[in-house]
């Protein structure tokens, strides 16, 4: 028997401290297996067989001919696949989307949908016989036009309210000295992971286990259980690392469909998706229009705030991108109203992509606010100071902590922002118009229900268990730092082990929650086996434990409006000669509660502004009408931003206390994105005077009426 | 993914004879359009015959002042050369504007001219496409055409031709040298692309089963003032959406000699004659080069989302040979 001391060999304050990643080694050696190259013996090889049509019934699926090519071993499809269940509610609280459910019934609703799985010996054996599986359909007409004017639009409550309401918006934009009326798209757009979506599923003495590459292994564990009608003890699913999720890697065609294949060849199988099939099956976010109202005093005060955001869903299940709801947290008026719609089309179902809602409704409500300054002929960011709300202006409740104003405070200062002169289409250099633009940034801080296990080892180290996901955020580390000070010790005398199902229930890497969640629960185990340890009692050699849930803590928390904060500023250069735009330096400074680890803080923030430039100048996906399927689903047609588009971001933070919050963290890995755009395009509006309402700012958007003279 | 036989070739007969007729084996370059076409399942070949390691890989001078750029020297190699740098920069401006340090490390010289338009119609198998499978429609007209054809199109296809060094090579009149089981041949660059026509599946006028052994530039004293000028969607990695090749010579203000070439307009790296014609001995200014522009691209059929390439490519025009024009003077 051993004895552990804690505190007196402390370090205190880990967190707070730049620290590599504690995997970092592994990864840039290739130490670090990533679920599709993790080896198996046995190992079987599916490959998904998409719908090429948009609507329509599954009339034959020509198997016979491919199950005699070399090294087949099964085609799997509506006719033959085992039923599943879907009538049930997940950890997140919907149902599952039945994409993810395949091989239940004839219908198709979309280009994209998966038909068939065939499973061969090599992945090359499976890939070959997949492509020449004939499957016949019988097709109908589709409908996959989006637009402003759909008829058939509807509200839909999700994770909040469908529409508010407060006072009468139309007296008061009539009352209005200033009305700002405008229209605001954003186009369809991919979270595109460097990692593709990959499982390898098997059995092992009775129980399910899955190798995958996801943002909870609670979550697909959970769902794998419910749908597959399985005791939720007898499905582990792992998920050590993952090269990125932004909310795509939840439960999907391809775990599922691996399940079913191991389950019916009782031999491990990986299905892992093609970069062009990840365009149909891991979900995408859905384009937006956006309608915003504006009415203000001379002054600025707002009166009237209006903000209508539509969206589209699949036509097998309901998900709303919610880009009305920043409003609710970001600025009050007299009348307020805000209303989130959906119209459902045949298409693939979108999903959560960083920052859902807050990333395509900042773009409109941010872009407004700028247009709204301009016709007050005030600065922007003082037309935000004198919009700032007391309370939460739909729901009246306090903040936790709003530290907006210091953002702006002091990004100002650093940007140079006082020496801007605000009138458009002035500065040239060269071929380049310049211009600078800001935004408000927000997103909410919430938490959810976690467990976690710390051990005290007979060597003096701890192990932390917790069924975390480290989707390339750091999340491994940050845990490290916050059990360590927990601990009251070095960080290096701390194991993290995550990404295990087995580790018992927690929350997902996901809704910028994961953080701050897990932290919870690693902070109550530890600073409980700390208490332990301070008693003097030994160590035995198969160490001490302590459990932790934080389910009863969470739900006591205060009823208030909690969110990050943060202000975004971008130059630009603009040809409008070309229709080039370049994004030519950002800062982006937060209010985001306690910083666990700068270093991969900064990461975060400066990953999401990145995304921002993404999204102002390039993502788009292409839908061809005629077919109803993309065009140029790959990473060659489909743009994101290169390391040339990539200028000087820069980062940073500001104090934001909360002391009634027993963690004090908020998320960090959405908030970097929110903004972003808006900034870039309100300094693409002041380097040429034109307004751009419409994401991505395109060459050929910018070339027609871009004169370089300032217009309305 | 679907069997294919390879073989490794160092002699230019050898490569000519082992590909013989067969409508099923293809030349492999730096492979970095093919492979990825057979992966996508667009090329299907049942062999390859490597010609990598042909001796094709320098660039020399010749006694007439010309310039022999073998068919395997790489792009970056082409880009990098000091007499390419220095008698014809606008094709290292062109070379370097394309794809990325990797693939213009493999990519070569034959390879570039023969690689496939990046229209996404035609990349996509389940989609039809009359150059992919001749008959079957060309979607891109009625549908997304963003980054088609505004010039030398037709109604069965309005793919654009991907290339950059193309573009400079075409502006300098580059001759295109092969050799087949029956002998060598030559091409000149401008007659190597056929037009679109009712076959936009006949891509160039190579007789079958002809390899590319090199490109040759002939002296051209105005391509030292020269420039390329390529527009994107991004600042990187990414084809063009309109560019332009041009170079320069002004005597006593007037322009003495010029060279014009556009890409990312047709299925062609495209030759503006009729705008050079408008330069040629006309004074050296705005009026000039707008004029020159007006003049070119007066046949312009461009369709309902790409007139935008109208205006780029005027701006082009004018912008580049303003340039041009001003450090003519310096």
């Amino acid at each position: 028997m051993t004895t552990v001391t804690t505190g007196t060999t402390t370090a205190k304050g880990s967190v707070g401290t730049a620290h590599t990643r504690v995997e970092g080694r592994d990864k840039v050696t290739g130490a670090a297996r990533y679920a599709g190259e993790i080896p198996f013996a046995e190992l079987a090889h599916g490959w998904l067989v998409l719908s090429t049509v948009a609507r329509g019934r599954i009339s034959s699926v020509q198997d016979a001919s491919v199950l005699g090519m070399p090294g087949v071993l099964a085609v799997l499809h509506h006719r033959n696949a085992p039923p599943v269940e879907t009538d049930y509610i997940g950890l997140l609280g919907v149902r599952p989307d039945p994409t993810a459910a395949v091989f239940q019934h004839d219908r198709v609703p979309h280009v994209g949908w998966p038909v068939a799985l065939v499973v061969a010996e090599t992945s090359e054996q499976a890939r070959e016989a997949a492509e020449a599986l004939v499957v016949h359909y019988e097709e109908e007409p589709h409908d996959v036009a989006f637009s402003g004017s759909r008829a058939d639009a509807y509200p839909l409550d999700a994770h909040m309210p469908a529409v508010s309401e407060k006072g009468d918006l139309e007296s008061e934009l009539a009352a209005s000295a200033v009305v700002l009326d405008a229209e605001y798209t954003t186009p369809e757009e991919h979270h595109s992971p460097m990692e593709p979506h990959a499982a390898t599923a098997f059995w092992d003495g009775g129980r399910l286990e899955v190798v995958d590459s996801n943002q909870g292994t609670t979550w697909v564990a959970g769902e794998l259980a419910k749908m597959f009608s399985l005791d939720p003890a007898s499905v582990r699913v792992r998920s050590e690392h993952v090269g990125g999720g932004f909310g795509s890697k939840g439960l999907r065609a391809h775990q599922v469909a691996a399940v079913m294949a191991a389950t019916i060849l009782q031999r491990p199988v990986r299905v892992i998706m093609t970069r062009r099939q990840m365009f149909s099956l891991a979900g995408y976010r859905s384009p937006t229009t956006q309608r915003i109202r504006l009415g203000a005093d001379a002054d600025g005060r707002l009166r009237a705030l209006e903000h209508h955001c539509l969206s589209l869903t699949s036509t097998v299940h309901e998900f709303i991108e919610p880009g009305a709801g920043v409003a609710r947290a970001m600025y009050d008026a007299d009348a307020h109203h805000t209303a989130n719609r959906l119209v459902r089309l045949d298409v693939p179902t979108p999903t959560w992509m960083r920052a859902p809602g807050e990333a395509p409704g900042s773009f409109a409500l941010e872009s407004a606010l700028d247009e709204l300054a301009e016709k007050c002929g005030i600065d922007p960011i003082a037309l935000r100071v004198r919009n700032e709300p007391e309370r939460g202006p739909v729901s009246g409740l306090p903040f936790s902590s709003r530290n907006l104003l210091a953002c702006f405070r002091e990004g100002a200062h650093r940007f140079g922002w006082a020496d801007r002169d605000p009138r458009p289409g002035l500065r040239r250099e060269g071929r380049w118009l310049l211009g600078t633009g800001t935004a408000a940034a927000s997103f909410p801080a919430g938490a959810a229900p976690s467990t976690a296990v710390v051990t005290a080892e007979a060597d003096g180290s701890f192990t932390v268990r917790i069924a975390a996901a480290d989707i390339g955020t750091g999340a491994r580390t940050a845990l490290t730092l916050v059990a360590a000070d927990a601990l009251e010790v070095t960080p290096d005398r701390v194991r993290v082990r995550i990404g295990d199902s087995d580790f018992g229930p927690a929350m997902i890497a996901g809704g910028s929650m994961g953080t701050r969640s897990w932290s919870w629960a690693v902070m109550t185990a530890a600073g409980e086996l700390r208490e332990r340890l301070a008693l003097g009692t030994g160590v035995p050699p198969e160490g001490i434990t302590v459990r932790s849930d934080t389910s009863a803590a969470i739900g006591a928390l205060a009823q208030k409006e909690r969110h990050a904060f943060g202000a975004q500023f971008a130059e630009v250069a603009v040809d409008v000669t070309t229709g080039e735009v370049r994004v030519r330096r950002m800062l982006g400074v937060f209010a985001a509660g306690r910083i666990v680890n700068p270093l991969t803080a900064r990461n975060q923030f400066i990953g999401g502004m990145t995304w921002g430039i993404s999204m102002a100048l390039h993502e788009e996906a292409v839908r061809d009408q005629s077919s109803g399927g993309h065009v140029g689903a790959d990473l060659a047609g489909y743009h994101v931003a290169t390391h040339a588009d990539v200028p000087l971001i820069e980062a940073d933070w500001v104090d934001d206390p909360d002391p009634e919050d027993p963690v004090g963290i908020k998320g960090i890995g959405e908030i970097g994105i929110v903004g972003a755009a808006a900034a870039i395009a309100n300094a693409v509006w002041h380097a040429t005077g034109v307004r751009h309402r419409s994401l991505p700012i395109r060459p050929d958007r910018v070339l027609p009426g871009a004169t370089g003279a300032p217009h309305a | 993914m679907r069997e294919f036989g390879y073989q490794r070739v160092s002699d230019v007969a050898d490569a000519v004879a082992l590909l013989g007729a067969d409508p099923d084996a293809r030349f492999l370059g730096g492979g970095t359009n093919l492979v990825d076409l057979m992966k996508t399942g667009v090329e299907r070949p049942a062999r390859l015959v490597d010609v990598r390691e042909l001796p094709l890989d320098r660039i020399e001078s010749t006694k007439d002042g010309a310039l022999r750029i073998g068919a395997t020297v790489t792009n970056s190699d082409l880009a990098a050369h000091p007499e390419v740098r220095r008698r014809y920069p606008a094709l290292t401006q062109a070379v370097l504007a394309g794809a990325s340090g990797q693939l213009r490390n493999m990519a070569t010289v034959g390879g570039n001219l023969l690689q496939r338009t990046r229209c996404g119609y035609f990349a996509d198998v389940t989609k039809p496409c009359n150059k992919r499978l001749p008959g079957s429609g060309c979607p891109a007209i009625e549908g997304e055409h963003r980054n088609h054809a505004i010039l030398g199109a037709s109604d069965h296809c309005v793919a654009v031709h991907p290339s950059d060094m193309g573009v400079a090579l075409t502006a300098f009149d580059a001759v295109v040298s092969y050799e087949t089981a029956d002998g060598p041949g030559e091409l000149p660059l401008a007659d190597f692309y056929p037009p679109v026509g009712h076959t936009p599946h006949l891509e160039t006028a190579l007789p079958p089963g002809a390899l590319i052994t090199g490109v040759t530039l002939p002296p051209a004293p105005v391509a030292a003032l020269s420039r390329y000028r390529k527009v994107r969607e991004r600042a990187s990695y990414a084809f063009a959406i309109g560019s332009i090749a041009a170079a320069l010579e002004v005597r006593d203000g007037v322009v003495h000699d010029v060279r014009l070439a556009f890409g990312a307009v047709a299925s062609r790296p495209w030759r503006a004659r009729a705008a050079e014609r408008v330069l040629r001995g006309a004074p050296a200014g705005g009026e000039t080069f707008a004029a020159a522009a007006e003049a070119e691209l007066a046949t312009a059929k461009p369709l309902p989302h790409n007139g935008y390439k109208v205006t780029l490519m005027r701006n082009l025009v004018v912008g580049v040979l303003t340039e041009l024009a001003e450090e003519a003077a310096r």
